[in-house]
């Protein structure tokens, strides 16, 4: 006999508002069924009755994780629907501060899955290590959350040396200290026994299922946005993707460790290679025509549709975020796992309700 | 006075885009520490004596604020954190928006910003503190908010 065990929308583990209902045989999960809407506002409606510039706000409040990236795809979308070139040092300044953007949600992240998995000091190491970051993001951008940096035609910020220097000296600190949280997370006797061998999915049904960002990565497929689409800049910085072969929670966890030394190579090159010159273009008229972007953002592929109607409001928006994309695969992996096991293969996605819903 | 000695707080996230969230996260962490005023998240709102509200109320979510607000014995504290629980912020106007927290349960204290600092959150919860031992005093209960179940359709 079943029984049905409702998990959410209020629960202590999850900071946002999902329902799943779980029915368990004894301990065992042996169906999900997930309910979507608490965090529905209808903002793909929304940017109906903005202009193309307010919508870059309400964008970047889809999700206050990932806003910086959230606000760099739509300026990117609206820009190709202008057939607008923006000046190079915008374009690197853009990638200094989505590279910041995704250092700081891993980070956050990992502290999240510690706490997920009752390693609570761990937790506590882990965000007090994501303050720099976010000093240095506040110290460019003017706020700690809503960063605001990309407008259409450039960004708003230009980063002096100032910036540049205390950017550097942030990336010289952080390093070792998350050397230091990996030994934890790779080595760990009692993480490992919960990590290593939980919701394992294979390279062939990570794909199937359309899987994006390091859940995808951590099956063994090298699919990552920033070497396949049409964003040379990271190309130039010489960036590698990070792949792993278990499948696993564990797998999971070590590309997004591996993603951090990734970002902090990213952002060092960007700075290296920074030009001089303008930071933004001057955009006018109305936009016509369709466009989609694409960018990595750090749960995974956002996918931006714009279309413009000759008005200065956007007719069209729409979003498909990687969580909406990463749900499924929650589906495919709670079933078999134990009732006590769920809180961390939930976390496991990194799921963002806020971005899945609007 | 043993009460605003050590409150415990539940975290509802109504509607809210994570922003508030995680900087009511980070007011715990080691830098802004708030443990030393005896602040413990609690998951359970039996146990809880200040609600922190982020985010704006849509209509699925209206039955699980009002539920949640019911459970906590008194007395207690609704504190409203951010742009979008005060008044609906940039939000307002979106269709399955009904509006800030104040709309569906009475709300204390407010905490403005978009988003606000963790040290504003802060303050904003010592000043809930105040509220929280003059209902005691004064042995003020909190209103039974009714559940009407029209708000949400019945399959959801």
């Amino acid at each position: 006999m079943t029984t049905i065990i409702p998990f959410g929308p209020q629960h202590p583990v999850l900071p946002e508002p999902i329902a799943l209902k779980l029915e368990i045989d004894d301990d065992v999960i042996v169906g999900v069924l997930p309910s979507l809407g608490y965090v529905h506002r209808g903002l793909e409606t929304f940017v109906n009755t903005k202009d193309y510039n307010q919508t870059t706000y309400i964008c970047e409040r889809i999700c206050g994780i990932c806003s910086a990236l959230h606000g760099i795809t739509y300026t990117r979308a609206v820009e190709k629907l202008f057939d607008v070139e923006i000046p190079e040092r915008a374009q690197y300044i853009r990638v200094i501060v989505g590279e910041l953007n995704r250092l700081h949600s891993h980070i956050l992240w990992l502290g999240l899955f510690a706490d997920g998995f009752g390693f609570e000091s761990l937790f506590y190491e882990c965000w007090k290590y994501r303050e720099g970051v976010y000093d240095v993001l506040e110290r460019i951008t003017g706020n700690r959350v809503i960063h605001s940096i990309s407008k259409v035609g450039g960004v708003t910020t230009d980063l002096t040396k100032e910036y540049i220097d205390i950017t550097l000296k942030m990336l010289d600190t952080l390093e070792p200290q998350i050397q230091n949280i990996e030994k934890v997370f790779v080595n760990n006797y009692t993480v490992k026994k919960r990590l290593v061998g939980l919701a394992t999915m294979s390279k062939q049904l990570a794909y199937e299922a359309g899987t994006a960002g390091p859940t995808l990565r951590g099956s063994g497929n090298a699919i990552d946005v920033r070497n396949t689409s049409d964003w040379d800049i990271y190309k130039d910085l010489g960036f590698k993707t990070c792949v792993e072969d278990g499948g696993d929670c564990y797998a999971r966890t070590k590309v997004r460790i591996n993603e951090l030394y990734e970002s902090i190579k990213l952002i060092r090159n960007a700075i290296s290679k920074l030009p001089n010159g303008e930071i933004a273009t001057p955009v006018k008229g109305t936009p016509t025509g369709e466009a989609i972007m694409r960018t990595e953002q750090p749960r995974g592929e956002v996918v931006y549709y714009v279309k413009g109607n000759g008005t200065r409001k956007l007719e069209r928006l729409k979003i498909r975020t990687p969580t909406f994309a990463n749900i499924p695969s929650l589906l495919l992996t709670l079933p078999g796992a134990k009732l006590a096991d769920v809180p961390i293969i939930v976390l496991t996605i990194d799921p963002c309700i806020s971005c899945t819903e609007r | 006075m043993s009460l605003a000695k050590s409150p415990w707080i539940i975290h509802v996230n109504c509607n809210s885009c994570n922003g508030c969230d995680i900087e009511l996260v980070a007011c715990l962490t080691p830098l802004y520490d708030a443990e030393r005023f005896g602040l413990l998240n609690i998951g359970t709102p039996k146990q809880a004596d200040i609600m922190v509200v982020t985010g704006s109320v849509n209509y699925k979510n209206v039955n699980v604020l009002k539920n949640i607000y019911n459970q906590i014995p008194d007395p207690k504290v609704v504190l409203a954190v951010g742009a979008c629980a005060s008044t609906g912020g940039i939000f307002h106007d979106c269709y399955n928006v009904v509006g800030g927290a104040d709309q569906i349960i009475p709300v204390d204290a407010y905490v403005p910003g978009c988003t606000p600092r963790p040290e504003a959150i802060i303050d904003g919860v010592v000043a809930a503190l105040s509220i929280l031992e003059n209902k005691k005093k004064g042995n003020i209960r909190g209103k039974e908010v009714k559940l009407t179940g029209k708000e949400v359709p019945s399959n959801a």
